[in-house]
């Protein structure tokens, strides 16, 4: 009988490592941009094609996850977690889409090119409109910091099942396999 | 399942310690706190004294008042309309779709310098000139241009200085000239390029006025070779005759500079040619108070008419943020260091003023606004 499955299929662990390092990269670059001057230009061109991409890939890992089968919640991982687990992954998928339709929207809204690279630029997808340039823009803010909160909350679970209740929900993640039973002795020291 | 078969998860290890969970506790509150203090620090919360684009915005209004709904600074304008005719001369510097031998639409803004948006029209005050043009292949192109031939001030810094030391004295109404006194003495580029500009007065009217770029950008040709460059938009038509002088013609015309422009464009277009001033190697790219040689090669890229005018509150072209890094592939900024925090403060201005409700401006659809035939 095949072990059960403990992992996330590899294409859902690749986009997990691959998004979760763009995410982190935006907050960071977005944070820094809206309070600099010098650097204000090749931060603020960066984050529109990182922005984009985003995009794309959140396309991409929300058919994934549709289509993939889910490793299920260790016993470790009481109902009540379990329900801020899952309400917690909802809202950073929801996030994925938002963040970055919505930059789209107010750069559209205030008549900014939507400039990527080079030539490229992506279409207008709303009026031109200044009150609604401004509700876009706190939105993007306000969400931006939901985000970080909601990213801070997901590591520190992490951390905390790893580091305390040691249950091998990390191995769920890692790029690497890893197979039932195997958690005792991967986790070495932990 | 049998027991053999159901996943584990190691958490048939020995138990922790009581200090070896608090340990881990306190490691993962570190953790935590590293991350939280990283986005602090790069969000500019550590250091309060530095710098930020709401600075500007603030700073304009420390001077000038708040005026919700208005630019905070070239807060008083016209809108106009018109377009730019390439002759194709500039292809030799730039691939961008404007300088093909084409024809360009452009939208523009004529504007004053400060953030008042009801001020009296003075001669000295400094113009502005705002345009957007749009090629063929949807390509757009943003400049905001002065009728100055430098620019005062050469840093982000010393611009906000500056701008400090002219912030009315809450006890006399007006600015304390020993703070403008000693930002002079401590920035000698400042005075160097305000003789320069002395040297070349404001021509009578906005139609008659040189409008120049100040910042430096980098062109680059089809063939991959970077020039930089500087430009300037050079009247066709000069001063009329029987326009107001530098004087206003009434005591209370206080919009006379834009009344003279509306005339004009009323009865017939106004012309100015692009020149592109081709810098050589050695040429300060990053110091808008340094001129470069009057022997400087300039090419003529082509005409800009400006044929209708209209008045901000009936212009979707006032909701524009002029930001001279709104650039076609072909344009890319030098190292001026004026150009990032340009766009990094219109855009903070930009967004206070989006979501503030504007009251009509100095310049009405009643003044400006030509009748359809």
């Amino acid at each position: 009988m095949p072990a059960p499955r403990i992992q996330f299929t590899m294409p859902m662990r690749v986009l997990h490592w691959l998004m979760a390092a763009l995410v982190l990269s935006m907050l960071c670059i977005g944070v820094t941009m809206v309070a600099s001057i010098g650097n204000y230009h090749v931060l603020v061109s960066l984050h529109r094609p990182l922005g984009i991409a985003i995009l794309a890939l959140a396309c991409v890992r929300l058919a994934t996850r549709i289509f993939s089968p889910l490793p299920p919640f260790p016993p470790t991982v009481p109902p009540r977690e379990r329900l801020m687990a899952t309400a917690s992954e909802c809202l950073m998928y929801t996030l994925l889409f938002a963040m970055p339709l919505i930059g789209w929207g107010m750069l559209s809204a205030a008549r900014y090119p939507v400039a990527m690279f080079g030539s490229l630029r992506l279409p207008y997808i709303l009026p031109h409109n200044a009150m609604l340039y401004w509700w876009l823009r706190q939105a993007h803010t306000v969400l931006a910091y939901l985000f970080f909160i909601t990213f801070l909350a997901h590591f520190g679970a992490v951390l905390f099942h790893t580091l305390i209740v040691r249950d091998g929900l990390l191995l769920r993640m890692v790029p690497w396999r890893a197979r039932s039973g195997s958690a005792a002795s991967s986790n070495h020291e932990l | 399942m049998s027991a053999t078969h159901q996943p584990t998860y190691g958490t048939d290890r020995a138990p922790l310690s009581r200090g070896q969970t608090l340990a881990r506790q306190a490691l993962i509150a570190a953790m935590l706190a590293a991350v939280v203090g990283t986005f602090v620090y790069l969000g500019g919360w550590l250091t309060p004294h530095d710098l930020t684009p709401g600075k500007f915005a603030d700073a304009f209004q420390a001077v000038d008042g708040v005026h919700p709904g208005f630019r905070r600074n070239h807060a008083k304008g016209v809108c106009v309309s018109g377009y730019f005719e390439s002759n194709g001369n500039g292809v030799v510097l730039s691939k961008a779709a404007v300088f093909q031998p084409t024809k360009s639409q452009v939208v523009g803004r004529f504007s004053l310098s400060g953030g008042m948006p009801f001020q009296a029209d003075k001669p000295g005050q400094i113009r502005g000139l705002g345009l957007q043009l749009t090629t063929m292949d949807g390509q757009v192109w943003r400049t905001a241009m002065v009728n100055l031939p430098v620019f005062p001030v050469n840093t982000p810094q010393a611009f906000y200085d500056r701008l400090l030391a002219s912030v009315p004295d809450p006890a006399t109404g007006k600015p304390d000239p020993a703070k403008m006194k000693a930002f002079l003495a401590s920035h000698p580029e400042t005075t160097a390029a305000i003789e320069i500009i002395k040297r070349h007065p404001p021509s009578p009217g906005f139609g008659d006025s040189e409008f120049h770029s100040l910042n430096a950008f980098v062109f680059t040709n089809a063939q991959g070779a970077s020039t930089p460059v500087r430009w300037v938009l050079a009247p066709v038509q000069s001063a009329p005759a029987i326009e107001p002088t530098t004087q206003p013609a009434r005591a209370d015309d206080a919009n006379y500079l834009f009344e003279g422009l509306i005339a004009r464009v009323h009865r017939q277009p106004l012309q100015w040619h692009l020149m592109l001033i081709v810098g050589q190697a050695g040429d300060p790219t990053n110091d808008a108070t340094l001129p470069w040689p009057d022997s400087r090669q300039q090419i003529d890229a082509g005409i800009l008419t400006v044929d209708q005018v209209q008045s901000e509150d009936s212009s979707p072209t006032a909701l524009l943020n002029f930001d001279p890094l709104v650039l076609p592939d072909g344009i890319a900024p030098s190292d001026d260091p004026l150009l990032s925090a340009r766009s990094a403060a219109y855009s903070a201005s930009f967004t206070r003023r989006s979501g503030e409700h504007k009251p009509p401006s100095a310049i009405t659809p009643a003044d400006a606004d030509q009748s359809k035939s």
